[in-house]
């Protein structure tokens, strides 16, 4: 009841600034848009609506993570969470309570991106559900990457890590804005080692309904899933300590 | 019956005292002022008494519980109004009382008869449904004090509950101080002489971690040979620099 109470308090936080809507759904929205207007003018294969949509899916993600952390750094900043650390709240409520509400935003995020992209040229498929199941496990690395980064970041420090590293690093490294293969070398291998370009891969895979490569890139994204769920809960009840 | 003792608390950050050595009794039903400059160590006196920060030396039973051994119990019992607006910004004033009412575990009937009450004591029914963010610094004070009496707590903490008020909020905020007298216990920290001279049963002076005296208003007058409050601290404060 008062981790549901909490969640439900995230969500609103969320939901209500005009600045993440803007960001979390408005900008994803504008690339499809304008990266569609360039792809009818001068195709590109990467481009192409049903290339480019999991991609952009997988982008917005990186905004969730700037969410997340920005509440979770300003509730350390505003003292608002000292109060709530002199209730009966436990350190489990508080990590429940900030991850569990952005999960169905992130899954709505994805969904959005899809119905904006069928009037677009998308084929309405079945596989469309597939590819929104499928963005679950890299939904809960990048809400899990927002806990770690609330945690241990000022509000400021969030504004400049996930505002703006973790976006370009999440675009230029999940090959959605150009094929990785151009680059090649150290970059490529970068690429291959962190969850972006896997994530932007099995979207893909699972949207073309080739099943088997969507598999082969899942273990990354949920071993990456894990292992920074598992330091953002210790990072959050550690600065949770330390108060 | 003592609501708070202190035994030898102390609190030390690297180089730093912040608390040293402090000994001190609150009696049930008091409104207990810490008064002292900035950086006299109240702040960090009303966190550790409150379980927020960890105490290097000593032992404080709160309602009975120590703070060192029974921190949960403790939390059961108290209510804090922190020295920041500790409110969520983008809830509306009665989303913002009903959320501590959630966290304590209230049944939708008694959240509803809490919420009624609070924001009748507290003059809230005019800005009910307005974004906290968009609250008045009186407003917000009003409404962290009314989140930190939801629970109905033994003793409450109030860290500089007006600072940076202007004068007519600052004396609505003493007004509604005033009522809880007596009904529930309450540690106040402050700096300015006046709040702590005309809301406190007694008060105790902090400076550089060290609890200075203790008594009533007029017991420190009378001890400092004065009959002007504020020159009872200065020369107390003095005292100690000399």
């Amino acid at each position: 009841m008062k981790r549901i109470t909490f969640a439900k308090r995230c969500a609103k936080e969320i939901l209500r600034d005009p600045i993440n809507l803007g960001f979390g759904l408005g900008f994803p929205i504008v690339l499809l848009l304008l990266l569609s207007a360039i792809q009818a003018n001068i195709p590109v294969k990467l481009f192409a609506i049903d290339t480019l949509t999991p991609g952009i899916t997988v982008f917005g993600l990186s905004f969730i993570t700037l969410f997340s952390a920005t509440l979770i750094a300003k509730d350390r900043e505003s003292a608002f969470l000292h109060r709530l650390y002199t209730t009966p709240l436990t350190g489990f409520d508080f990590i429940i309570g900030y991850m569990l509400p952005l999960l169905p935003i992130a899954i709505g995020q994805t969904v959005i991106c899809y119905l904006v992209a069928i009037p677009l040229g998308l084929d309405l498929s079945v596989n469309i559900i597939y590819a929104v199941v499928g963005i679950i496990p890299m939904a809960v690395f990048n809400i899990a990457l927002g806990l770690l980064c609330g945690s241990i970041f000022t509000v400021k420090q969030v504004g400049g890590i996930c505002g703006a590293l973790l976006t370009n690093l999440c675009a230029y490294l999940s090959g959605v804005w150009f094929d990785l293969e151009l680059v090649g070398g150290l970059f490529k291998k970068i690429a291959i080692i962190l969850p972006f370009f896997h994530a932007s891969e099995m979207e893909k895979a699972l949207f073309s309904g080739e099943f088997s490569i969507a598999l082969s890139h899942i273990a990354p994204i949920i071993i990456y899933s894990v292992v920074i769920t598992a330091v953002a809960v210790l990072c959050f009840l550690n600065q949770m300590k330390r108060q | 019956m003592h609501a708070i003792k202190t035994t030898g608390l102390t609190k030390r950050y690297k180089n730093l005292t912040a608390v040293d050595n402090l000994n001190l009794d609150i009696q049930k039903g008091e409104l207990f002022a810490l008064l002292g400059v900035n950086g006299a160590g109240k702040t960090t006196t009303i966190k550790m008494l409150s379980c927020l920060t960890k105490a290097s030396d000593g032992d404080a039973f709160v309602g009975g519980y120590s703070i060192k051994t029974q921190p949960n119990e403790v939390k059961r019992i108290i209510g804090v109004s922190p020295q920041e607006t500790a409110v969520a910004p983008n809830l509306t004033v009665k989303e913002n009382l009903e959320l501590i009412c959630g966290i304590h575990g209230f049944s939708k009937q008694k959240t509803k008869e809490k919420v009624i009450k609070l924001c009748e004591q507290f003059g809230l029914n005019n800005v009910l449904k307005q974004k906290a963010s968009k609250l008045s610094g009186g407003y917000c004070r009003r409404v962290s004090i009314a989140m930190a009496l939801i629970s109905e707590p033994e003793i409450l903490f109030l860290d500089e509950p007006t600072l940076g008020l202007d004068v007519i909020a600052r004396q609505e905020l003493w007004d509604l101080i005033l009522c809880l007298k007596g009904k529930v216990t309450v540690i106040l920290t402050t700096h300015y002489m006046q709040e702590a001279e005309a809301l406190s049963d007694r008060i105790g002076i902090m400076k550089n971690g060290r609890l200075l005296a203790i008594g009533t208003a007029d017991q420190l007058k009378q001890k400092m040979a004065t009959d002007n409050f504020e020159n009872a601290f200065v020369a107390i404060v003095r005292e100690d620099t000399v």
